[in-house]
């Protein structure tokens, strides 16, 4: 609780003083809006319902890039943690995209596929993946040998083995993956609405900077923060914070 | 002869050089027979217990148990570790039904659960999960789920090793009463001189570097047994001794290797 109301001074605080520099400053709404502007903004998107349709287009766009890219990382993780040939040519592959940020692949996107959803689809699969994969071949590769061990002597082995016990155990590894994957997809959508085309968060975000319309810009760029935020403490963390402790990673 | 462990020999090869770990174990027992395996750390306890188990391979030698050869792991022998190994992502009653979900129907695997879980007394948290549970009763877990795929031999690797000294000793009642019920052939490995003179029909104690049996010894004290008894108390001197013998002959080899860097 201590905590929560320290943020919400902080917060307040930041408001108010940045309403006031913009006050004393006496600078322009189409240079640096003020926090009222923004929240005007905001409203008015909301209430003509403009930003509702964007969240709706962007998030579809997520949702299926997403499943996508949890699905593809999963089997090339199993695949990368079970072949060794695979893992030393496709896997260091992967690494090395890794260190490339998903948006440089957009012209290539573009090109393959118009200007269009596809594109923007390509690049939040592209950015999932790649983490989702690393991640789900650390998991399988670090589950205990006890567990392994147990198993056997229970009488499993071969594909029940894989599925009955060494996929649960790497769940708490899939879990951080997939929390990943939701990082790197949002972020890579964002980056593909203002390079390509809406609808979405980040289309209208270019499309009011080209109108010059900072109150906006700033308005769904908050929104894309504060979204980002709110799945990944809301969702993302409380899920793996209870994997965690019911797989006994962390102690409770 | 019902378990034998007939001449096995077990070296391990690390950078080329081969170690040898055990020499010509050679031991029979018996049905129904509680035998403690005790020896100094590194000996080789674990490492005979999974060949048992059949995790590892013998070198030369083999290990029978009623006449068939022990090649790999099987539900004729169930096996407990030092830690409880259950599945964290099953609760309690899952985790004792896991070795029987391909042998019978779900409603007659709960049931055999449910037995099992009586026996150790943590019927009551059949849908816990194991976090959930203290250290002796995941361990009680892993004994009921060892025993409820009725196994010919239990195996059980310092399975109290992690716990309290009250908590091991409440243990131990349990698990003596548990074999007097079910007769089961119980091989286990400790390095507690006590633990072993209080529960087993026979000790074997093993020398270390390379690990060998150095002596087998009956146990006819009756039960429940007290370790303030004299015979008792004879008893562990007699093991001290041997054990003091094989202790000191580490020590000296970890001087003698210190002193070489
Ligand atoms: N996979 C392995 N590769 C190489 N050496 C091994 C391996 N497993 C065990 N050893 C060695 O074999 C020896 C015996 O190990 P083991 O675990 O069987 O001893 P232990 O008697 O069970 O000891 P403790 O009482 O400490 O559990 C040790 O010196 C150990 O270093
Ligand atoms: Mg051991």
């Amino acid at each position: 609780m201590q905590r929560t109301i320290k943020q919400i001074i902080f917060i307040v605080a930041l408001i108010v003083i940045w309403e006031s520099v913009v006050r004393i400053g006496g600078w322009t709404a189409d240079i640096m809006p003020k926090p009222s502007d923004v929240w005007q903004a905001l409203v008015r998107g909301f209430e003509d319902g403009t930003l509702i349709y964007d969240l709706g287009a962007s998030f579809q766009r997520l949702l299926i890039g997403l499943a996508i890219a949890l699905l593809l990382g999963m089997g090339l993780g199993i695949l990368l943690a079970k072949s060794k040939t695979a893992d030393e040519t496709l896997g260091s592959l992967i690494l090395s995209l890794q260190s490339v940020p998903s948006i440089v692949w957009l012209p290539l996107a573009i090109m393959w596929f118009g200007l269009n959803e596809k594109a923007v689809i390509f690049i939040v699969v592209l950015g999932g993946t790649l983490v989702m994969t690393i991640n789900m071949r650390a998991g399988i590769k670090n589950v205990s040998p006890l567990y392994i061990k147990a198993a056997q002597t229970m009488g499993s082995k071969g594909i029940d083995l894989f599925i009955k016990v060494i996929l649960p155990a790497a769940v708490p590894y899939a879990v951080t993956g997939a929390r990943l994957a939701w990082a790197f997809a949002w972020r890579g959508l964002m980056a593909a609405e203002i390079l390509s085309t809406g609808p979405g968060l980040g289309y209208t975000l270019k499309y009011a900077s080209d109108f010059g319309d900072m109150s906006l810009v700033i308005a769904v760029m908050i929104l894309i923060g504060v979204i980002g935020t709110v799945v990944d403490l809301i969702f993302f963390q409380r899920v793996e914070k209870n994997v965690m402790r019911r797989w006994g990673l962390e102690a409770s | 002869m019902f378990l034998h462990i007939d001449h096995v020999d077990k070296q391990f090869t690390n950078n080329k050089t081969v170690h040898q770990i055990l020499t010509d174990i050679d031991l029979t027992i018996h049905e129904g027979e509680f035998v403690s395996i005790l020896g100094p750390s590194g000996c080789g306890k674990s490492t005979l217990l999974s060949m048992v188990a059949g995790l590892s391979d013998v070198s030369s030698g083999k290990i029978t148990l009623e006449g068939k050869e022990i090649k790999k792991p099987g539900k004729d022998r169930g096996m407990v570790f030092q830690q409880a190994a259950l599945f964290p992502w099953l609760n309690v009653e899952e985790n004792v039904m896991f070795p029987l979900r391909k042998e019978m129907g779900k409603k007659k695997a709960k049931e055999t659960a449910q037995r099992f879980l009586q026996m150790v007394q943590l019927s009551h948290y059949a849908d816990h999960y194991p976090h959930e549970l203290s250290g002796g009763m995941q361990q009680r877990v892993a004994i009921a789920r060892a025993l409820a795929m009725n196994p010919k031999v239990l195996l059980m690797d310092e399975p109290f090793g992690a716990l309290d000294e009250q908590t091991r000793a409440r243990m131990h009642k349990e698990l003596e009463t548990i074999w007097v019920e079910t007769k089961k052939t119980i091989l286990f490995v400790t390095h507690s001189i006590s633990e072993s003179i209080k529960l087993s029909d026979r000790i074997i104690v093993m020398g270390t570097q390379p690990g060998r049996v150095i002596a087998d010894i009956k146990v006819n004290i009756p039960r429940p047994r007290q370790m303030d008894q004299k015979e008792a108390a004879e008893l562990q001197r007699r093991i001290n001794a041997l054990l003091k013998t094989e202790i000191d002959k580490v020590v000296n080899e970890e001087l003698a290797h210190a002193a070489n860097h």
